[in-house]
């Protein structure tokens, strides 16, 4: 359940990203600053923040809702995705000791 | 004309460093099908980031992008954003890793063979396939005609259309049908770098010349005050979300991105490039779409039919420099259409040929190589008619991939689903949607959303639909997308 609840709420997060990549509340507004609209500029900030939240997801939760247990197809899909969560943790260890900079 | 030598002469360069390139990735490729298309499986985080963004870049980034900026605003940037730098990044992981999971599991190659598996249906196969080859043959077409129309004007007409259309196609055809998807993914990432220094070298040239962004957005707002106005004119909130939705949603089908799905060498490689999506998109289109924008503001006067990117750096910048960006067009449509060209043979082999015309035949990696060369062969000889209807049909080719994506996730996700619920979903969608285009009764837009939109929403209603009401066929097997699915 505790993957279910992370899946959730990376979706809401994923949502946040997509509704204000574009500034609907500065919609109609000329706004310029430093040589730049201020929508653009709002922009260029979201989509700075998008990448970091991206990142994040990448360290913290990649797999959820979309990788499967061994077992667990077919046999109820509600639950499904709690047979992968001790070899969660592994995964992401892995992934840290595997990452070159 | 005295340019014109040295103009060609940086675009042949250009070209002869792509086959160089192509020939020693043929090299390093063994005479398996898997290799040919997918490099075995093996491609790193810089080359796949690279092959996918500049096969996702026709020659919009250059030519009609800027254009729309130029005459309607900047606000193509939010459009771009929202739909390649969010949109496909979730989508990149949501069906991209999803595949890559299956894919490596399964041994897919193509999107119809992944399909066509689950649902145990040679059909179903043959059917994705086809609308696939059906949407991306105009589309190629355009590239090559667009390649045609670029030399011809960069030569001012001594190089006739038909020569330069028929000289990118034959330098595709050669490093293509040579190298398969190794050699076109280097050549991809050459390209990708190419054009991105050249986009901020060309914003760094034109700003230097007139004075600084301040100094060109005070110019544009003298003679254009709402110009910078967020929204208004083209842009309804409608169609930025109808545009961005149906463009992102479509781009994951297109064969060559979504084939770009089953690549990656490990999980590692999916993660870093899906985190650098905002950026690249950032990187590109912000310095490309705001040059289009100040040209306006510079008073740079565009010719009837031509472009306002190389109208612009012929006023501010010396010949060779413009040369080199027709050279990094070339290199935005030649990335597009050697990856279409690859992924387009594939489907036809795999999915059409060997299913209903000859399952046993000759070796596969030499009967795609032949497949790469007609397929390029015809589309060429379709862009020297520039038939109307095919203009059309690569126009909404966007919309019309988009169609696939939502049953192709509903399969994915959902082990509920049936073969009938992803034939109804994937046919009705397509039905409705060329229904849109083609006939005149049929409305294209429904209140300022496009038929692209209304028509995915039906594609998932009648694939959810028609599944939960019908019960799986005794070939299917819907534990395909489920079982096992481990990165590790």
């Amino acid at each position: 359940m505790v993957r279910r609840t992370e899946a959730v709420g990376w979706a809401l997060v994923g949502g946040v990203l997509v509704a204000f990549a574009v500034p609907w509340f500065l919609w109609g507004s000329g706004q310029i600053a430093f040589g730049l609209p201020l929508w653009l500029w709002w922009h260029i900030g979201w989509m700075g923040l998008a990448a970091m939240t991206f990142r994040a997801f990448t360290r913290r939760a990649w797999g959820v809702g979309v990788e499967t247990g061994p077992v667990d197809a077919g046999s109820g899909s509600t639950d499904a995705d709690t047979d992968t969560e001790p070899a969660e943790p592994k995964a992401s260890v892995r992934a840290e000791a595997g990452g070159e900079h | 004309m005295a340019g014109v030598g040295l103009q060609l002469g940086i675009v042949g360069s250009y070209l002869l460093i792509a086959l160089a390139i192509g020939l020693v990735a043929y090299r390093l490729t063994s005479n398996t099908a898997e290799d040919y298309y997918l490099a075995d499986r093996t491609l790193g985080t810089v080359v796949l980031l690279f092959t996918t963004f500049a096969t996702l870049l026709s020659a919009f980034t250059f030519f009609a992008g800027p254009n729309v900026a130029y005459s309607a605003g900047p606000e193509w940037i939010l459009v771009m954003g929202l739909m390649d730098g969010v949109l496909f990044a979730v989508l990149w992981y949501v069906l991209g890793y999803k595949q890559w999971l299956v894919g490596r599991a399964q041994g897919y190659v193509t999107l119809g063979e992944m399909l066509g598996d689950r649902f145990g249906s040679r059909a179903l196969r043959g059917v994705v396939a086809a609308i696939s080859l059906f949407w991306l043959f105009p589309y190629v077409m355009l590239q090559q005609q667009g390649a045609g129309v670029a030399i011809s004007g960069l030569t001012n007409g001594a190089i006739p259309y038909w020569v330069g259309a028929g000289a990118i196609t034959l330098f595709m055809i050669l490093y293509v049908a040579i190298s398969g998807m190794r050699g076109v993914a280097w050549t991809d990432t050459l390209q990708g770098i190419f054009m991105l220094v050249l986009i901020w070298g060309a914003t760094a040239w034109v700003l230097a010349a007139v004075g600084g962004p301040t100094e060109a957005t005070r110019q544009l707002l003298a003679s254009d005050p709402d110009f910078l106005t967020l929204g208004g004119g083209l842009y309804t909130p409608e169609y930025v979300l109808s545009t961005a939705i149906s463009i992102a949603f479509g781009v994951t089908m297109f064969p060559q991105i979504n084939q770009r799905f089953f690549v990656a060498r490990s999980k590692k490689v999916l993660q870093r490039s899906f985190a650098l999506w905002p950026v690249l998109v950032l990187l590109l289109f912000v310095p490309a779409f705001m040059l289009g924008t100040w040209a306006r503001g510079l008073g740079v006067s565009v010719p009837e039919g031509g472009n306002v990117v190389p109208a612009l750096l012929n006023a501010y910048t010396p010949g060779w420099f413009a040369a080199l960006v027709i050279a990094g067009a070339m290199a935005a449509m030649m990335s597009s259409s050697d990856s279409m060209l690859l992924s387009g043979s594939s489907y036809f082999t795999r999915d059409l040929y060997r299913p209903f015309i000859d399952s046993e035949g000759a070796r596969e990696d030499l009967f795609a190589r032949i497949g790469v060369a007609v397929f390029a062969i015809l589309t060429f000889v379709a862009s020297l008619f520039r038939p109307g209807t095919l203009i059309e049909i690569g126009d909404t080719a966007f919309g019309g991939f988009a169609q696939l994506a939502l049953p192709v996730i509903v399969a994915l996700y959902w082990s509920g689903t049936t073969r009938n619920g992803m034939f109804a979903g994937v046919l009705g969608s397509q039905a409705f949607y060329l229904a849109g285009v083609f006939v005149p009764a049929v409305p294209s837009a429904y209140g300022g959303w496009s038929a692209s939109v209304i028509g995915m929403l039906l594609g998932l209603l009648l694939t959810l639909g028609v599944s939960a009401l019908t019960s799986p066929a005794t070939e299917e097997n819907e534990r395909v997308y489920s079982e096992g699915l481990r990165a590790d």
